[in-house]
């Protein structure tokens, strides 16, 4: 942490605004089958092959609900240490549209399956709590492709019953790096929890962001308008950015901002009204005759509570209290699952600061380099393991130890072979360095009389010419030590 | 009339269904009867009384998470208006 | 021998089994006889070639273990049928072929039966009548003019005129027990979750339940036997062992407290009806039940209760009926266009009519006023029914307020044709089982149904008092076939 201050306000004429921002995100519920069919919910598949008699609403058809996704979302409930509602409802949404077959999804509205919880964000000017309103769970449409024919719309409905969570913050996120921040983190948990893949691209990880300003030292919330359409972080942004300016503009101007849906243009960087669309939406919600209250027992919120893995929170709270490691490097390692089990796999049987110091450092400059993720990474854990082992125990010295780690990127070898073959073993043996010693002073005598002559700076020089001759496999720790005794 | 002809356009539109004034007229007169017939609820005083939730007196049961409808685009297909061999196609959207 | 198709359901299954005639004669029998009742004008569609040929290939194996071995039965067309275009009396879905078959005629084939013919109805199940059907009215075979009620009315004339063996219907308010009673013939609504919903075109879901239509009250239990079941597929199916309602049904009922609801005496109720209600009342003496007087103190509640719930919860089913994935479609230069065109020409005036009550009473600003209070009316409507079910173990009422009235008399007035469901429809609120059993005449010679309540899942005991009124009333259908 630093001592730097929050400062994201968008400057208008008449003063500082401040943005306020919630954000809806939709979480593809990890699950092998759809929410209330047995379809199945793989990404990428053929148009309408992954469809049943249920997602298309044949005449007669009835959902029965999933009960793994019920699970994933109690234990999403459980990440975002919200309150979970033992007693839930599913209600009909109703509304047309050719990727909706049956006239009206099926989702949660006045009693959803968890309540209240948190996000906790580490921002460099402090930790911010962001409040989470709810969670429930609905059903994904269809798709409707505009772009295959000049007169018609296609229509694939593989996507049609796919279980999302509908995640909904409090309007408590301030800028667009905390939504950038809160994203990421809730992603994180849910990668944790392996309840969402948070894939963006593939859109399992979705939002909508409601928008807000209000004058600095406001307490009254502006009017907000909602972003739809924004599937990366950085268009979300992006479209905040200009939505906010827009509202400030219009407010400074003593103009009226209409609560609406707005649309975010990628390419126009801007955001247009949807209303024309939302002037005939009234949903017309009501619970769904066709399936009964969800009544969850006690027993089973507390059997998933206990199942839980060790969230990124807590991890990095243990990281800091026994690894000793940094509040920063803390945050990065358990910033991703992938990150952190990775380290945990290193730090088996092995120095952790030290191993914190290789991931951080040289692994993930190499990462960045190759633009890799870390599951991409060119050399496994169990090898990066092995080779901070042969540090700590002086098989090799730090310096060759990175030599070492530049030939493992290639295949991931083993860093034992590559020590082994190429003979890279650190010499350790003060008989051995006090001969190597001689012949470096032997080889300068100039300079070891100058040094006795009060030159000392030449100490370090001598250093080099000893780990030259030794071909950098001296011990430096015990080169340092004889050296010294030996220009006495 | 409790459903006069705006609120009758107004719902048909909700509903999706197009009407001529002709019959815009007979729906406000049948609907406005048969909603002056349902305003006999309000003689209740239901305030203290809770909805009725299910009539059945049990939990949602579940499924396992199991896939089984796999690969039937054909059947899906079959009954379409409108289609081509992969897609269901409908007249173009306008937004 | 009279007519093979003048033979009840249980005598025919015996016989087949007896061998005292095939599958094959049993048959061509309702063939023959259904295909001179055109006038009646009970069927959308015929399957009898097919049907002829399942018989032929089942005198040929012989399997008598099913309850209906060998006999051809025609179906309400709500019922999903494999193969089979299934309509539910709409122009909306008039090409529909649907690629499943609905749990409950599964569950008739897996007894040994065999599909006849798809049974005309009102469109979407919404009607009193018969006269909404796209397909066009069904005839009363007790008169050229009369309707045979509805929504299951081409399914109850088909009974009464000897055009099926049996069949099964749908009730949603009424849909079974109205028509039974206007035909002469036996119709029970199960209990709620009793029989599978899947694969039945939905009305309104938490109102909607499959039943038997039958000559006698033997034939009802033994139909209702095999069409119900617990099935995973439906969510508001209940798991619970179905009864062995054929051999435990008896006509002994004493000791059995019957409750007599007040509220049922209603204004204007005619004359007939309340002698034939007193009759039942003496049936029942008779048989050693012991009467009680009760009070169901929001009965008067429940038709308006029913016209909320039911059209809102149809208003959001028929939602799917949009001309995307089947059924008609009309043109439109747009989505919007093709929807609304679709859906106006798709759908009827009751249809409609009803679609748009439910979109109203559940649209912004209204779900309190209207949804939210039917839902509390609703649960003191069940209160009273399990309040009074306390002390008796089934209710008797008359089973509609009138006898069949003529085509035409209501179609006009949507009110006065909803108040035909009066008796009915509070059953339906409250989940519970009813039957209609014909009990008497009126002064026309029109039959007349008294209604048996029971409680949740004692199917037995409304099943059984029936045969005790049955037994005594010793009704008889009386019918020269006019129509043929």
């Amino acid at each position: 942490m630093t001592g730097k201050k929050f400062d994201y306000f968008i400057k208008g004429e008449k003063g500082n605004w401040e943005v306020i921002i919630g954000l809806e995100v939709h979480a593809q519920v990890l699950s092998k089958s759809k929410l209330f069919s047995s379809s199945p919910t793989k990404f990428g598949a053929e148009p309408n092959s992954q469809v049943s008699l249920v997602d298309c609403a044949f005449p007669g058809m009835l959902p029965v609900i999933n009960q793994f996704c019920i699970e994933q979302s109690v234990k999403t409930g459980l990440g975002l240490k919200a309150k979970i509602n033992l007693d839930s409802v599913f209600d009909r949404k109703n509304y047309f549209y050719a990727d909706l077959p049956q006239g009206y999804q099926i989702s949660q509205y006045k009693n959803p399956i968890v309540g209240e919880g948190e996000v906790i964000l580490d921002m460099s000017y402090g930790t911010r709590k962001i409040g989470i309103e709810r969670l429930h769970l609905e059903q994904d449409a269809g798709k409707s492709i505009h772009d295959m024919d000049p007169d018609n719309t296609f229509v694939d409905l593989n996507r049609s019953g796919v279980a999302l969570m509908e995640i909904v913050s409090k309007p408590d996120l301030r800028s667009p790096d905390e939504v950038n921040a809160y994203i990421r983190k809730l992603r994180s948990i849910m990668r944790y929890l392996e309840t969402c893949d948070g894939n963006m691209q593939e859109g399992s990880l979705r939002a909508d962001v409601n928008v807000s300003v209000r004058k600095v030292g406001e307490k009254k919330f502006g009017t907000r308008c909602e972003i739809k359409n924004v599937n990366s972080i950085k268009f979300m942004q992006m479209a905040i950015e200009y939505e906010a300016r827009r509202q400030v503009e219009l407010l400074e101007d003593n103009k009226q901002i209409d609560q609406e849906t707005r649309l975010y243009d990628t390419k126009k960087n801007t955001t247009r009204s949807m209303r024309s669309k939302e002037d005939a939406h009234d949903y017309r919600y009501f619970p769904d005759p066709d399936l009964l209250p969800l009544n969850l027992k006690q027993s089973l919120i507390d059997k998933l509570k206990k199942k839980l893995p060790e969230l990124p929170d807590e991890k990095k709270e243990r990281f800091i209290k026994e690894h000793n490691l940094s509040y920063y490097e803390a945050n990065i390692l358990v910033s991703e699952k992938e990150i952190s089990n990775y380290y945990e796999e290193v730090i088996k049987g092995c120095d952790k600061k030290l191993a914190s110091n290789w991931i951080t450092g040289e692994l993930f400059a190499v990462l960045n380099k190759k633009n890799l993720s870390i599951s991409q990474s060119p050399v496994s854990a169990k090898n990066l393991s092995t080779l901070i082992k042969m540090i700590i125990s002086g098989k090799i010295s730090g310096k060759i130890a990175k030599d070492v780690f530049e030939k493992m990127q290639d295949n991931d070898k083993d860093p034992q072979q590559i020590v082994d073959k190429e003979g890279l073993t650190q010499e350790s043996n003060p008989k051995e360095i006090e001969k190597i010693i001689s012949q470096a002073l032997s080889k300068n005598k100039d300079k070891v009389t100058q040094y006795k002559s009060g030159k000392e700076k030449l100490f370090g020089y001598f250093v080099g010419e000893v780990m030259k001759i030794s071909k950098g496999k001296a011990n430096p720790q015990l080169v340092n030590e004889i050296l010294k005794v030996k220009l006495k | 009339m409790l459903i006069d002809k705006d609120t009758v356009k107004h719902i048909a539109k909700l509903a999706r269904i197009s009407l001529d004034e002709k019959k815009i007229n007979n729906l406000s007169k049948d609907l406005s009867s048969i909603m002056e017939f349902i305003e006999k609820l309000n003689e209740l005083n239901t305030e203290k009384t809770v909805p009725l939730t299910s009539i059945i007196n049990a939990s949602l049961r579940s499924r396992k998470d199991e896939v089984s409808d796999e690969k039937i685009r054909d059947q899906i297909l079959k009954n379409s208006p409108e289609k081509n061999e992969e897609f269901f196609v409908v007249p173009k959207v306008i937004e | 021998m009279s007519n093979i198709s003048d033979f009840t359901l249980t005598k025919l299954v015996a016989g087949i089994k007896k061998k005292d005639f095939t599958s094959q004669e049993v048959t061509e029998s309702f063939i023959s006889s259904s295909e001179k009742s055109k006038k009646l004008n009970t069927y959308i569609t015929q399957c009898f070639d097919k049907a002829i040929n399942t018989a032929k290939n089942f005198d040929k194996k012989k399997d008598y273990k099913g309850l209906l071995a060998g006999v051809p039965i025609a179906v309400k067309d709500l019922f999903c049928t494999k193969n089979v275009k299934t309509t539910a009396g709409s122009k909306i879905l008039h090409n529909f072929v649907p690629t499943y078959e609905s749990t409950v005629t599964n569950n008739l084939w897996s007894e040994g039966s065999f599909l006849l013919g798809k049974l005309n109805c009102d469109e979407f199940a919404m009607g009193s009548s018969n006269e909404t059907s796209f397909f066009g009215n069904v005839t009363n075979p007790f008169g050229d003019k009369l309707v045979p009620g509805g929504s299951s009315g081409g399914s109850a004339s088909a009974v009464a005129a000897n055009l099926t063996p049996a069949t099964i219907g749908t009730d949603t308010g009424g849909s079974i027990r109205q028509p039974a009673s206007f035909t002469g013939t036996v119709g029970l609504k199960p209990t709620y979750g009793r029989c599978s919903r899947w694969g039945i075109v939905a009305f309104a879901s938490s109102l909607d339940q499959a039943g038997p239509m039958t000559k006698n009250v033997e034939d009802c239990a033994l139909l209702l036997q095999a069409m119900s079941g617990y099935d995973s597929k439906d969510s508001t199916s209940v798991d619970r062992k179905v009864d062995n309602y054929s051999s435990k049904l008896t006509e002994k009922v004493k000791g059995l407290k019957i409750g007599i609801p007040k509220e049922y005496r209603v204004e204007n109720m005619p004359n007939e009806i309340d002698k034939l209600w007193k009759r039942g009342i003496d049936y029942l003496k008779d048989a050693g039940a012991v009467i009680k007087n009760i009070s169901l103190p929001h009965t008067k509640y429940a038709l308006p209760t029913y016209y909320i719930v039911a059209p809102a919860e149809a208003s959001s089913n028929l939602a799917r009926y949009d001309g995307v994935k089947y059924g008609h479609r009309s043109k439109g230069n747009n989505l919007f266009e093709m929807y609304e065109n679709t859906r106006s020409e798709g759908f009827g005036d009751e249809v409609k009519r009803r679609i748009l009550i439910g979109t109203y009473v559940l649209s912004s600003g209204y779900y309190d006023a209207y949804y939210l209070k039917a839902q509390k009316v609703r649960q003191l409507i069940k209160n009273d029914f399990d309040k009074a079910f306390n002390d008796i173990d089934a209710i008797l009422t008359p089973s509609t307020p009138s006898a069949a009235f003529k085509m035409g008399d209501k179609k006009d007035d949507p009110v006065s044709m909803y108040l035909n469901d009066i008796f009915t429809v509070p059953i339906n609120l409250a989940g519970l089982p009813a039957i209609s059993v014909p009990a008497g005449y009126d002064k026309n010679d029109l039959p007349l149904g008294l209604q048996l309540i029971g409680k949740a899942f004692d199917e037995q005991t409304i099943l059984n008092l029936s045969l005790a009124i049955e037994k005594r009333a010793n009704f008889k259908i009386k019918l020269k076939a006019w129509w043929s």
